[in-house]
């Protein structure tokens, strides 16, 4: 009898946990890493030319053509190239905001600040784009106000993505900041240490990993972007355009999936460089 | 470190034996000849619904302007509930007809060639289409909707895709795509185009009558060399590119800004942009002649609703209905008897609609393939060359 009640206890405990956690599971398992799946395998398929219809035999030929075609090296590296600025670019931009909401502002000023930070994302991503479309146009506000322009191209990518994904940069740095006791900060300058060497080295270490952190947000989502190039890059076509050319307009779904291996790789890289820094261990 | 290692060599060993599992050696249809397939031999009773992949503009229910409808009218009068989903690209309308879900597409000829050969589209009896008979006559046997003679669709509207250019920078009136190819560079940065790797068929028009040489026939019936020869060009003509288009209220806002002065365009957006007159343009059908579009409303070889489909068709091919799809969307009606019914009384002759001289300089969009579309042997480049040509031109 004594011991009964606890088994029971235990089961339904079970019953209960299995409960919760069945339906994320089941959604990680059949819809992430099963569609995950399928694009590896198809990535090995091959399709008939005139048609378009997928014909499930195996070649590598897809992967082979990923790895040596000039135009996807290129774009690839392009690509990887825009994320990374992009990424530098939020960093730069968001420490010092981070820095001065979480430190100096008043509470004031910093609810006001972190509502204009995050207000951007009520608005559509599209709108968002269009909006710098505009503003960039030769003809448009800001060649009017300032009499320069960098026009349709690369620069106004990188411009209209850091703009896009700065939020997802500021919200974990200032969170970051936020954290660091100011009794450490205090028993530095205790210490006799400068503000800069404050920052360099206790601050540094201890926000490293927020910005780890939003820098997997701005890097894996510049990596995927296909919509804002289109909109404001000119001639410019990046990884996603050339994958969405093969899917859609080639209707080549194989080379298509051998493509995005790509992005996927560049990410499990990035994570795994990330994951080298330390970063990773306590966020 | 031993097990990190074991359960690698499991993932893999996973991974290899979902890849073989899933892999068979099936084999898809050849391109040779289209499936045999029987067009429906009597018309029967509406099947009461009606499910339709159609051009933005082509089946308007009322839902983006109250007084621009002719679905609703079809429901009373056939009683077949019609289902649309609108299709941004040719591309996407043959992904989407693969389905089986639907019953019929507005196909155009860079669609119609593909779906018709992949069996995902039945032959039509033009017997059963009794609007078909004054449909104008050039648009009727053609390649890119009939095969053998054998019509796989009804005629639905037609277009050119024109030479367009800002009349305040563009002063010397320009009537050959030289404009935009050799001579690009006088407008550097200002050049558009548009963003398919059919367009490179424009290029290759051009070249046939520059450079006769080169012995291009067909635009889309192009040798390796030939193709060679038209990317040439368009890797030059990029140098001058803005930006290209692919979505039309893009190519509007582009001229109107300024950022685009010259290129290839479409009559409606030309009328688009006259109806703000924030800018001056022309459209001018250059003297090399041009590539245009030709739409077809074909009939899927899996219908569950294909009477309904056949009402369909007759009713959008009629004089009155032709005519409204056509004056809302900017392009020339299939139906001879249209331009009777538009509007606008002279829009017949804006769009050429009956002119077959206008319209037999044009050359509609058809699928490259490697059986040559012109018939001129079998050694032409498929569509899929012409795609991965198109990305190395952009780079």
């Amino acid at each position: 009898m004594t011991l009964a009640a606890p088994t029971s206890l235990t089961v339904r405990r079970r019953a209960a946990l299995a409960f919760l956690l069945v339906p994320p599971m089941a959604w990680l398992v059949v819809a992430y890493l099963g569609s995950l799946a399928v694009l590896l395998v198809s990535a090995f398929w091959t399709r008939n030319s005139f048609t378009g219809a997928v014909v499930r035999t195996f070649t590598g030929d897809n992967i082979a053509r990923v790895v040596t075609d000039e135009v996807f090296r290129a774009v690839t590296l392009r690509t990887v190239g825009v994320a990374l600025v992009v990424t530098v670019c939020c960093i730069v931009l968001a420490v010092p905001l981070g820095l001065y909401m979480a430190k100096v502002a008043s509470p004031r000023m910093r609810l006001v600040l972190v509502v204009a930070v995050t207000t951007p994302l009520w608005a559509s991503y599209l709108v968002k784009a269009y909006a710098w479309r505009m503003l960039l146009s030769p003809e448009g506000p800001l060649a009017w106000g300032t009499g320069y322009t960098p026009g349709y191209g690369l620069t106004a990518t990188v411009i209209t993505l850091t703009y896009l994904w700065l939020p997802y940069m500021i919200i974990p740095v200032f969170a970051a900041f936020e954290r660091v006791p100011d009794s450490l900060i205090d028993a530095s300058s205790d210490l006799g240490a400068s503000d800069a060497s404050t920052l360099r080295m206790v601050m540094a270490p201890l926000v490293f990993p927020g910005i780890v952190a939003g820098s997997i947000f701005t890097f894996s989502l510049s990596l995927g972007d296909y919509i804002a190039v289109q909109i404001v890059g000119g001639t410019t076509q990046l990884l996603g355009n050339v994958i969405y050319g093969q899917l859609v307009t080639a209707n080549n779904q194989p080379l298509a999936a051998a493509l995005s291996l790509i992005p996927l790789t560049a990410i499990v890289l990035y994570l795994l460089a990330m994951r080298r820094t330390g970063a990773l261990e306590n966020v | 470190m031993k097990s990190t290692v074991l359960r690698l060599g499991f993932t893999l060993a996973a991974c290899a034996a979902l890849v073989v599992a899933c892999s068979s050696s099936q084999n898809g249809g050849g391109g040779e000849a289209p499936p045999k397939l029987e067009p429906l031999g009597a018309l029967g009773n509406g099947e009461g619904e009606l499910n339709l992949i159609a051009w933005a503009g082509y089946a308007e229910n009322g839902s983006n302007d109250p007084t621009i409808d002719w679905v609703t009218p079809f429901e009373k009068e056939s009683g077949c509930k019609v289902n649309v989903k609108v299709g941004n690209t040719s591309d996407e309308m043959v992904q989407l007809m693969r389905t089986g879900q639907y019953d019929g597409v507005s196909a155009s000829g860079d669609a119609s060639l593909r779906l018709i050969y992949a069996g995902d589209v039945s032959p039509v009896n033009t017997s059963l289409v009794p609007n078909y008979s004054t449909i104008t006559p050039f648009l009727k046997d053609r390649p890119w909707n009939s095969v053998d003679g054998q019509m796989y669709g009804i005629p639905h509207g037609w277009g050119a895709n024109l030479l367009m250019y800002n009349i305040a920078d563009v002063t010397d009136a320009p009537d050959s795509w030289g404009a935009v190819f050799t001579d690009a560079g006088k407008y550097k940065g200002k050049v558009t185009a548009y963003d398919s790797p059919i367009y490179i068929a424009d290029a290759a028009l051009y070249l046939s009558k520059t450079k006769p040489e080169l012995g291009i026939k067909d635009p889309y019936s192009l040798t390796s060399e030939q193709l060679d020869a038209a990317v040439e060009l368009l890797k030059a003509q990029k140098e001058n590119i803005g930006e290209y288009w692919s979505d039309y209220t893009k190519a509007v806002q582009a001229f109107e800004s300024g950022t685009s002065v010259i290129g290839t365009t479409w009559q409606v957006i030309a009328n688009l942009i006259g109806t703000d007159n924030k800018v001056q343009v022309n459209t001018v059908l250059p003297k090399e002649g041009a590539t245009g579009w030709s739409d077809t409303w074909m009939v899927s070889s899996k219908a569950a609703h294909p009477n309904c489909m056949y009402k369909w068709m007759d009713w959008i091919t009629s004089p009155e209905i032709n005519a409204q799809v056509a004056e809302y969307f900017g392009e020339a009606p299939a139906q001879s008897k249209a331009c009777d019914h538009t509007t606008e009384k002279d829009f017949c002759e804006i769009y050429h609609a009956t002119d077959e001289k206008f319209a037999a300089q044009i050359h509609y969009w058809t699928t490259p393939q490697k059986q040559c579309v012109d018939g001129s042997g079998d050694n032409c480049t498929a569509y899929d060359e012409w795609v991965d040509k198109w990305q190395q031109i952009k780079g």
